[in-house]
């Protein structure tokens, strides 16, 4: 196959310790989530024992009941389950029908508006979060979840990931055919380009459902009674200078962390490849 | 199927009722925001007394901002995090990215997905883990530390006395960039390795048929072959960097911490809003930010321009 060449020069000492640098490398990426799942089984004391724990205890259960006890841990993570769950509808619905038109169509504006779209995909964070607490404080939609899904669904970046998918997958041709044969554009929208872009709506799916998951500033933000927290502002809730349940904090961010590493290890190259898309076009 | 004839979209129409819902929510919350936070950056307010309240107050913002001894200690931490947390990322995933690139066939999704899944994760949940494992007296950092400290040869590299990681001044910044760096060093190693395989493999052959050694073919042709990722990657982390937030604010517990040595820019300015309530100087802040971050984009761009651009 390819590279039989460079092989032959592969074949010295160096390249082993190479490959052993690169594994260790790895399992030092890796270790901060074993000791993450590890602590969540263990006690605060035994946490914080001399050698610390390396291997899972059987406290599990003793931490859960002390985070259930501390916080409302369930609505948290239903609440973060929901928002994320609305989010990722209503990016994939509105952003598969804005690519497809910046694709598909010739309308006036059309490039200003895609430019405009594009430059604030890379315009920081801290720009709009006090405007969006001041707006959302005149919506009356402080501690609404709707502040954190409604806004999230307007993604610069969905628009970006569908617009090329489109324009590389799905032929003008086709579409003016459904036109010709009578086929209303709603049809068209919901019958040919939908399906057809259902490899990059899953991308942009797991992309956003995590992205929401993991969202922090967004309900530092807009929420404001701990009943209406999501976990990762549960979660931190949690710390405190004096007195934290270390045990039970661990738990939970274990519980938070899991659900994504399952997706990941499910889908990481397509994950991967949508994620570094913008760097690689 | 019929529709109705409302929803018998002409094509003409079809883009702008397709675009609609989108462009509608980008408006109002992508660019609207914007032009108010240019707005209130003009204004003295006093939230409890509603949106009346507000008052015309010329540039006197930006001069308490820039007055403001608090503000020039969070950009020197700022710059200083985004440079030791950042350069290394670089510096290491080059390598890293060309060892798996050329090296790894069977292993390689699996080497790459160790690599990447911190940055997907939960900052939340790793800042938190984080802070457990640089406690002081028991931390695992600590803990680690002192086993190394007493190995023979190396031994004297380290010291065996714990280290305050969280609240002494010297060390939170350390402490921050170890954790930005272990979480976006993945990231980075995907971008090099994406780039990586655009370069053409007869190249390489053909440096090794005139004799050309790896490092050699390292230097001479991934390097510079890399270069407009190097520049793409380096911008992003100028960008991410200089909007550092989430990671200081939980190991600092969202205060700063000690002497305000974790409190970046990003974390002032959040606090100048909600903790000390004045909107108009946090709002003018981040318009200073958000300057520093263009012109640190600008300069990245000058510095990686073509050698024969610049001659010009």
């Amino acid at each position: 196959m390819k590279g039989t060449k460079m092989k032959t020069t592969t074949t010295h000492l160096a390249p082993w310790a190479a490959y052993g640098v690169v594994f260790v490398g790895a399992l030092v990426m890796l270790a901060p989530f074993y000791f993450m799942f590890v602590f969540a089984s263990h006690s605060r004391s035994e946490i914080f024992n001399l050698p610390p724990p390396i291997w899972f205890g059987d406290d599990l259960l003793v931490n859960l009941s002390i985070l259930t006890q501390k916080i409302p841990f369930w609505r948290n993570l239903g609440l973060s389950l929901y928002v994320a769950v609305i989010s990722t509808i209503l990016t994939l619905l509105f952003c598969s029908m804005g690519g497809y038109a910046f694709a598909l169509f010739e309308f006036r504006f059309k490039n200003a508006l895609f430019g405009l779209v594009m430059a604030t995909m890379l315009l920081p964070s801290f720009m709009n979060m006090i405007p969006t607490f001041m707006i959302m404080n005149l919506l009356g939609w402080i501690d609404e979840p709707r502040a954190l899904y409604i806004p999230g669904a307007a993604s610069a970046f969905g628009i970006f990931l569908m617009r090329q998918f489109v324009a590389s997958s799905i032929p003008k041709d086709l579409v003016e055919a459904a036109r010709m044969d009578g086929c209303s554009e709603i049809g068209i929208y919901w019958r040919i380009v939908l399906p057809l872009l259902k490899p990059a709506l899953g991308t942009l799916g797991i992309i956003t459902f995590i992205a929401s998951w993991n969202n922090f500033i967004g309900p530092l933000i807009v929420m404001r009674s701990p009943e209406m927290y999501t976990l990762p502002l549960a979660l931190r809730g949690l710390q405190n200078p004096v007195n934290t349940e270390w045990g039970a904090l661990m738990t939970g961010s274990a519980i938070a962390t899991l659900p994504l590493i399952v997706l990941f290890i499910l889908s990481s190259r397509q994950l991967i490849a949508g994620l570094t898309a913008g760097a690689v076009k | 199927m019929k529709l109705p004839a409302l929803l018998r979209l002409s094509p003409r129409f079809a883009p702008y009722a397709l675009l609609s819902p989108f462009v509608a929510l980008f408006l109002l919350f992508g660019v609207f925001p914007l032009g108010f936070s240019l707005y209130l950056a003009f204004q003295t307010w006093e939230p409890t007394g509603g949106l009346r309240a507000m008052e015309f107050v010329g540039f006197d913002n930006y001069a308490f901002i820039l007055s403001d001894e608090w503000f020039w200690k969070s950009l020197q931490n700022t710059l200083w995090l985004a440079l030791v947390s950042g350069v290394p990322q670089h510096l290491i995933a080059i390598p890293l990215a060309y060892f798996i690139h050329s090296s790894f066939k069977r292993m390689r999704n699996a080497v790459v997905g160790a690599y990447f899944m911190p940055y997907i994760t939960s900052t939340v949940a790793i800042a938190i883990l984080f802070s457990s494992l640089f406690s002081t007296d028991y931390g695992l950092i600590n803990a680690g530390l002192r086993t190394l400290s007493q190995l023979p040869i190396v031994g004297g590299l380290f010291s065996g006395n714990s280290v305050d990681w969280l609240n002494d001044p010297a060390r939170i910044k350390p402490a921050i960039s170890m954790l930005v760096f272990w979480r976006y060093v993945g990231f980075n190693v995907v971008l090099y390795l994406a780039a990586l395989q655009t370069i053409p493999k007869d190249i390489y052959e053909a440096a090794t048929m005139d004799g050309a050694g790896r490092l050699q073919q390292f230097w001479f042709i991934t390097l510079p072959s890399l270069r407009p990722m190097i520049f793409f990657g380096v911008t992003l982390s100028v960008i991410g960097g200089l909007q550092l937030f989430e990671e200081p604010f939980i190991l600092t517990d969202g205060r700063g911490g000690t002497d305000q040595a974790g409190m970046t820019t990003a974390i002032y300015l959040y606090r100048m809003a909600f903790d000390f309530n004045d909107f108009g100087a946090a709002s003018a802040m981040s318009w200073l930010l958000f300057i520093l971050v263009a012109l640190m984009t600008w300069l990245t761009n000058r510095a990686f321009r073509s050698p024969e651009a610049r001659s010009r």
